[in-house]
C-alpha cells in the first residue's frame, strides 16, 4: 500500500469541475442512491431479516392460537378480527427503526461522511425514510402471508387489500417523521429505542387491535376510541372485509395530516440542526 | 502558489463553552499541516468547520479559494475527510461502501466499480472486498475509511487523529500512505495528539491549546523551542535522585524535572549523554535507566505554555448539541 494513485498527473492540476449548486435531478439521484443503501442494509442485517419474518409469524400464530378460543370461542373468527390489528401494530413498531437507524448513522459519523461530499443535504434523510417505507411494506406483506397461510381470506379482494395497505402505509409514513424527530433529538440509539417503544405499547394495545373497544372499562374505551391506531385498524378492517367505509378512514386522514403537520417540520428542523 | 487553507479568527462556542477562541491557520498547497493538541483543544471542531460540517460563530475560512460558509458545495468537491472514528457503513461491504460514495460523486456505475476495486487493491483490502465492514479489524476499517475519503481524488485531505487506537504496524502503514499522497501533490491537514506523528509527517505544525493556536512553525523550530529530546536518568538508589538531578542540570544547563524516581531534562545536543555518564561514574552512582527520548506532548506543552496539556473533562469540545459523542467517546475500542 505504498503508492496510492489519486489522479493522473494532468487531471490533478486541472481545476475541479464545479457545478455551482446541486440540481434537483442530482438531489433525486443522491436520494435514490441512499435509498439503495438502506435496502442493502436490510439484506445484510440478520436482525432485520429476523424481525421481518420471525416476529410477524410469532405474533399472528401466538395471538390467534393462544387467545383465539378464550376471546371468541373460535380461533378462526379471532384470526379475522386481529389480522388488521397485527399488521398495524407491526408497522407502527417498525417505525421506531427509522429513528434508531438515523441516530446510529449520525453517531457513527456516517452522515458526516455524506455531508463532507458534494451531496444534496436532504438526501441522507430521504434515503433513510424511503428505505424504511420498503421495510414497512415488507412487514405488512409478511403478516398478511402468515395470516393467509392459516386460513385468513380477506373478503375485500385485491382492491380491499391494496387499499388497506395504502391506509396503514400512509399512517406509518406520517409516524416515521415522529420517529425521525426522536432519532435526531435523542442522544443514543438505545434511548431512541426505549422512548420509541414506551408510547407504542399503549397506542397499539389500547386500540381496537385485539379486543373490541366496547369490552373495555370506561376510561380505556374513551382512550381507545380517540386513539388514531383504532381508526387505522377499523378502516383496514372495513377495506379488507370489503365493507362500506365509514368515518374511520376520514379520521385516519385527519390524523395523518395532524401528525405530519407537527412532526415533519420538527424533524426537518432537527435534521438541519444536527447535520 | 496560493494556500490550500486559510482560516482567520475562527470562533465556535457550544452551549456557552468556547471550543475555539479565534483560530488562525494556514496550510500551504501540497504540504502537510499538523495540528497538534490534547483532547479538548479544538482540533476536531477546527476540522469540522474547515470541512463544512459546522459553521463558525465568527471568523472565516477559505479552502481552495472557496469560502467554507458561503460556498460549501465547492469546498466539498475538493476535500476528503477521515475521522479518528471510522465512518464506514458497517453493514455494507468494502466494495459497496466505496461504490456508494463514487456514485454519489457522480461516477457512472462501471467507473464506480473500477475506482472501488482500484482503491481496495491499493489498501490491501481486496481479499475482504465483499465482506461486511463490521467484520474488518480496526486497521482494515481505518484503511477503508481512508479509501472512502480518496474516492473523489481530493486535492485536500483532512485526517482527524488518523492513528489514534491503531497498533504500531497499522500506524506505520498509514504514515506511508500519507507520505505517498503528499508525493502526488495532495495537501493534508492532520490532527494528532502525538508529537512524533506531527514530527514524522508535517511540514508545518500548529499547536492548539484550549481553542487557540499557541505556537506554529516547522517541526524543527518547535522542537528547538521545546527541546529536541529529553534525557531521563533513574538511579538505582532513589535516595541519590537529588544528586543525579544536580549532575544532569550541570551538564545540560537546562531545568531538571524530577519525579517518579527519574530526573528529566530537555537536551538539544546529544553530546551531553557521554558527559552525564562520565560524571555519574565519577560519583559512583549506579543507574537502572539512562535514555534519550522524544519529549511527550505534555513536555512540549510545558515548554511552550508553562502548563501541562490538559484534557478537557468532556473530551474534545465537538459537542455541538448535535453530534453528541465527545471525541474521546468516538475512539473505537
Amino acid at each position: 500500500m505504498s503508492a496510492v494513485e489519486t489522479a493522473e498527473p494532468g487531471e490533478r492540476t486541472a481545476a475541479p469541475v464545479v457545478t455551482p449548486r446541486i440540481t434537483p435531478l442530482s438531489a433525486a439521484q443522491h436520494g435514490a442512491l441512499l435509498t439503495w443503501r438502506s435496502l442493502l442494509k436490510i439484506k445484510r442485517n440478520p436482525e432485520e431479516i429476523l424481525g421481518l419474518t420471525f416476529m410477524p409469524l410469532m405474533f399472528v400464530a401466538l395471538f390467534v392460537f393462544v387467545f383465539g378460543e378464550a376471546m371468541m370461542g373460535d380461533w378462526q373468527a379471532y384470526r379475522d378480527l386481529i389480522t388488521p390489528g397485527i399488521i398495524a401494530q407491526s408497522v407502527i413498531f417498525a417505525t421506531i427503526g427509522t429513528g434508531v437507524a438515523l441516530n446510529t448513522d449520525i453517531e457513527k459519523g456516517i452522515f458526516d461522511r455524506f455531508r463532507s461530499l458534494p451531496v444534496a443535504r436532504s438526501a441522507p434523510l430521504i434515503g433513510a425514510i424511503l428505505g424504511d417505507l420498503v421495510r414497512y411494506l415488507l412487514t405488512v406483506i409478511m403478516v398478511l402471508l402468515v395470516a393467509v397461510a392459516i386460513g385468513y381470506r380477506p373478503e375485500g379482494g385485491v382492491i380491499g387489500v391494496v387499499a388497506a395497505i395504502a391506509v396503514v402505509m400512509s399512517f406509518a409514513f406520517a409516524l416515521c417523521w415522529l420517529s425521525a424527530f426522536m432519532g435526531l433529538l435523542l442522544r443514543t440509539p438505545m434511548a431512541v429505542n426505549i422512548f420509541g417503544s414506551v408510547w407504542m405499547f399503549p397506542l397499539t394495545f389500547g386500540s381496537s387491535a385485539f379486543v373490541p373497544t366496547d369490552r373495555m372499562p370506561g376510561f380505556m374505551q374513551t382512550f381507545a376510541e380517540v386513539n388514531p391506531v383504532t381508526h387505522v385498524i377499523d378502516a383496514m378492517r372495513e377495506l379488507l372485509a370489503g365493507e362500506a367505509v365509514g368515518d374511520s378512514l376520514l379520521w385516519v386522514l385527519v390524523w395523518i395530516v395532524v401528525i405530519s403537520a407537527v412532526f415533519f417540520p420538527l424533524a426537518t428542523r432537527a435534521y438541519r440542526r444536527r447535520t | 502558489m496560493t494556500d490550500a487553507i486559510r482560516a482567520e479568527g475562527l470562533v465556535k462556542r457550544f452551549k456557552g463553552q468556547t471550543a475555539l477562541g479565534g483560530v488562525d491557520l494556514t496550510a500551504r498547497t501540497g504540504a502537510v499541516l499538523g495540528v497538534l493538541g490534547p483532547n479538548g483543544s479544538g482540533k476536531t471542531t477546527t476540522v469540522r468547520i474547515l470541512s463544512t460540517l459546522l459553521q463558525p460563530d465568527s471568523g472565516h475560512a477559505t479552502v481552495g479559494g472557496y469560502d467554507v460558509v458561503r460556498e460549501p458545495h465547492q469546498v466539498r468537491r475538493q476535500i476528503g475527510l477521515t475521522g479518528q472514528y471510522a465512518a464506514v457503513d458497517e453493514d455494507l461491504s468494502g466494495t459497496q461502501n466505496l461504490v456508494l460514495i463514487a456514485r454519489l460523486l457522480g461516477f457512472s456505475r462501471p467507473a464506480a466499480r473500477a475506482r472501488s476495486a482500484e482503491l481496495l487493491d491499493h489498501f490491501v483490502l481486496s481479499f475482504a472486498a465483499d465482506r461486511p465492514a463490521k467484520t474488518y479489524s480496526g486497521g482494515m476499517r481505518r484503511r477503508l475509511d481512508l479509501a472512502a475519503s480518496l474516492v473523489g481524488r481530493p486535492s485536500l485531505l483532512y485526517l482527524d487523529e488518523p492513528t489514534t487506537g491503531l497498533d504500531p504496524h497499522s500506524r506505520n502503514e498509514l504514515w506511508d500512505v500519507v507520505r505517498s499522497l503528499v508525493g502526488e501533490g495532495v495537501t493534508v491537514l492532520l490532527t494528532t495528539q502525538y508529537l512524533e506523528e506531527a514530527d514524522q509527517l508535517a511540514d508545518d505544525i500548529a499547536v492548539l491549546d484550549r481553542g487557540k493556536v499557541i505556537s506554529r512553525g516547522a517541526p524543527d523550530e518547535l522542537k528547538a523551542r521545546a527541546g529536541a529530546q529529553v534525557l531521563q536518568v533513574r538511579p538505582v538508589e532513589s535516595a541519590r535522585l537529588e544528586q543525579v538531578a544536580r549532575i544532569v542540570e550541570a551538564v545540560t544547563a537546562s531545568e531538571v524535572r524530577s519525579g517518579e524516581g527519574t530526573a528529566n531534562a530537555s537536551v538539544t545536543d546529544t553530546a551531553v549523554m557521554p558527559e552525564v555518564v562520565r560524571r555519574l561514574d565519577d560519583e559512583g552512582i549506579e543507574v537502572s535507566e539512562l535514555t534519550l527520548r522524544r519529549p511527550s506532548l505534555d513536555e512540549v506543552f510545558l515548554a511552550l505554555t508553562g502548563h501541562t496539556a490538559q484534557t478537557a473533562p468532556e473530551g474534545e469540545s465537538n459537542d455541538d448539541g448535535a453530534s453528541g459523542a465527545a471525541e474521546t467517546e468516538r475512539t473505537p475500542a
